[in-house]
C-alpha cells in the first residue's frame, strides 16, 4: 500500500469512527483500533496511539458543537472525572497482578446485559426525576433543550454513580479500553440522567481521561504522525457530523445505535479474553 | 456570569483550538503527502521512532525546520491541549460564578491531569 492510499483509507474509516463516537459518547476508539489493527495490519501499539488521538478529537470536536446547544453538564462531568481518574490509577497499579482474561470475559457479559437494557430504554425515560438530597447539595440538576424548550432534570443515586465511575476507570486501566461505555451506562441507568445529557457529558469526560495518558503514549512512540494525521482529520469531520445529527435524532434511535456499538464492544472483549489477547 | 454563558464561552474557545490544531495537521499532512505519496508503507512492526517526534523539544525543533512529521505532531499536541484548556477555563468560570465547590473540584481534575502529563515526560 502506498502512503497516499493508506492515508485515504484511514481517513474514510476515521470519519465513521468519529461519527459513531460522537453519537454514542464512547469516543472513536471502538472503531479505530480494530479497523487499523485487524483490517490494515497496523501494529497494535500504533493502533492504540491513534485511538487515543481519535478519542480526544471526538471529544473536543463534538464538544464545540454540543456545548453551544447546552447538553453536557460540566458539574457532573468534573465531579465524576475525579472518581474515574482515581479508578484508572488503581487499575494501572493492579495491572499484571490479577488475571485479565477472565475479567475481559465477565466485562463482555456485563456489557451484553447493558446493551439489552439500553435498547429497552431506561425506567424513567421522558419523566423528569427529582434530584435526591446529595445531588441537590452538589447542584447536579440542570436543564437541556428538547423541542426548542429547556427541560429541567434531576439526578439520583450519586454514590452508585461514583462507584461505577471508579470501576470504569479501573477497568480502562486494567483492560486498556476506553471507559466511555461504563460512563454512559452509569449516568443513564444509575443516576437517571437524560440519555443525550449522559452521552454528551461522557464525551466531555473521555477527552480529559485520554489527555491524561497522552504524555505516556507520546514519549513511548505510540503516536506516529503518519498514522495519526488521517485519523485526527477524519475523526474531527465525523464528530462534527455526529454532533449535528445527535441534536435532532430521537432518543430511541440513539439508544439503538448505542446498544449495537456496545454489543460489538462486548463480543470483541469476550473474543479477546478467550484468545488471551488482553 | 452563569452556567449557560460560561459554556458558550468555553465552546467558542474550544472550537478555535480544534480548528487551529486541524489547520496545523492539514499543513503538515499535505507536506508529507507531497513528499511521500508513492512511498510503500508497512506498519506491522513497532519501532519507537526518533526522539524528535517523542519529546516536546524534539517536536518543536523538527517543526521549526518544516519537517512534515514534526508539524503534524505540533498539531496533535495542540489537540491534546484542548481538554486541558477546557478544564482550566472551567476553573476560571466557576471562580467567576463564586462557586467554591466546583472551582475546587475542577482544580483537582487539572492537578491530576498536570501530574500525569508531567510524570510521562
Amino acid at each position: 500500500m502506498t502512503a497516499w492510499e493508506f492515508t485515504a483509507v484511514v481517513w474514510v474509516l476515521s470519519v465513521a469512527a468519529g461519527f459513531l463516537g460522537a453519537l454514542t459518547g464512547l469516543g472513536g476508539g471502538v472503531v479505530v483500533v480494530p479497523a487499523l489493527s485487524l483490517a490494515l495490519g497496523v501494529n497494535i501499539k500504533y493502533a492504540i496511539g491513534a485511538s487515543l488521538v481519535s478519542v480526544i478529537a471526538t471529544s473536543s470536536g463534538a464538544a464545540a458543537a454540543y456545548v453551544r446547544e447546552g447538553y453536557s453538564n460540566i458539574r457532573i462531568g468534573m465531579f465524576l472525572e475525579i472518581a474515574t481518574t482515581l479508578g484508572a490509577i488503581v487499575g494501572a497499579l493492579l495491572a499484571g497482578r490479577i488475571g485479565t482474561h477472565a475479567l475481559a470475559i465477565i466485562f463482555g457479559l456485563v456489557l451484553i446485559q447493558a446493551a439489552y437494557h439500553s435498547f429497552k430504554g431506561a425506567p424513567g425515560d421522558g419523566l423528569p426525576a427529582e434530584s435526591d438530597a446529595l445531588a441537590r447539595r452538589l447542584r447536579f440538576g440542570s436543564s437541556y433543550p428538547i423541542d426548542g424548550k429547556r427541560q429541567p432534570y434531576g439526578v439520583r443515586n450519586v454514590r452508585t454513580g461514583l462507584g461505577l465511575m471508579f470501576g470504569a476507570g479501573a477497568l480502562s486501566g486494567l483492560l486498556g479500553i476506553g471507559s466511555g461505555a461504563v460512563k454512559v451506562i452509569a449516568m443513564d441507568r444509575a443516576m437517571r440522567i437524560p440519555f443525550k445529557v449522559s452521552t454528551t457529558t461522557s464525551n466531555f469526560m473521555i477527552g480529559v481521561t485520554a489527555a491524561a495518558s497522552a504524555g505516556i503514549y507520546l514519549s513511548r512512540g505510540f503516536i506516529d504522525p503518519r498514522i495519526a494525521m488521517p485519523v485526527m482529520l477524519g475523526v474531527l469531520c465525523g464528530a462534527l457530523l455526529g454532533a449535528k445529527v445527535l441534536v435532532h435524532a430521537p432518543v430511541r434511535t440513539l439508544r439503538a445505535v448505542f446498544a449495537i456499538v456496545i454489543l460489538a464492544l462486548a463480543l470483541e472483549m469476550i473474543v479477546n479474553g478467550i484468545m488471551g489477547r488482553v | 456570569m452563569n452556567d449557560r454563558r460560561l459554556e458558550s464561552i468555553i465552546g467558542r474557545l474550544l472550537q478555535t483550538g480544534v480548528l487551529l490544531a486541524a489547520a496545523v495537521v492539514i499543513s503538515g499532512g499535505a507536506l508529507y503527502l507531497i513528499q511521500h505519496h508513492s512511498d510503500r508503507v508497512d506498519y506491522r512492526a513497532f519501532a519507537p521512532g526518533s526522539q524528535d517526534l517523542r519529546t516536546l523539544p524534539g517536536i518543536v525543533r523538527s517543526a521549526a525546520q518544516f519537517h512534515s512529521e514534526g508539524l503534524i505532531q505540533i498539531g496533535l499536541l495542540l489537540l491534546i491541549a484542548t481538554p486541558v484548556a477546557r478544564v482550566a477555563m472551567a476553573i476560571a468560570g466557576f471562580a467567576l460564578e463564586r462557586d467554591r465547590l466546583y472551582t475546587f473540584v475542577s482544580l483537582i481534575v487539572l492537578l491530576i491531569l498536570a501530574f500525569s502529563l508531567m510524570h510521562a515526560t
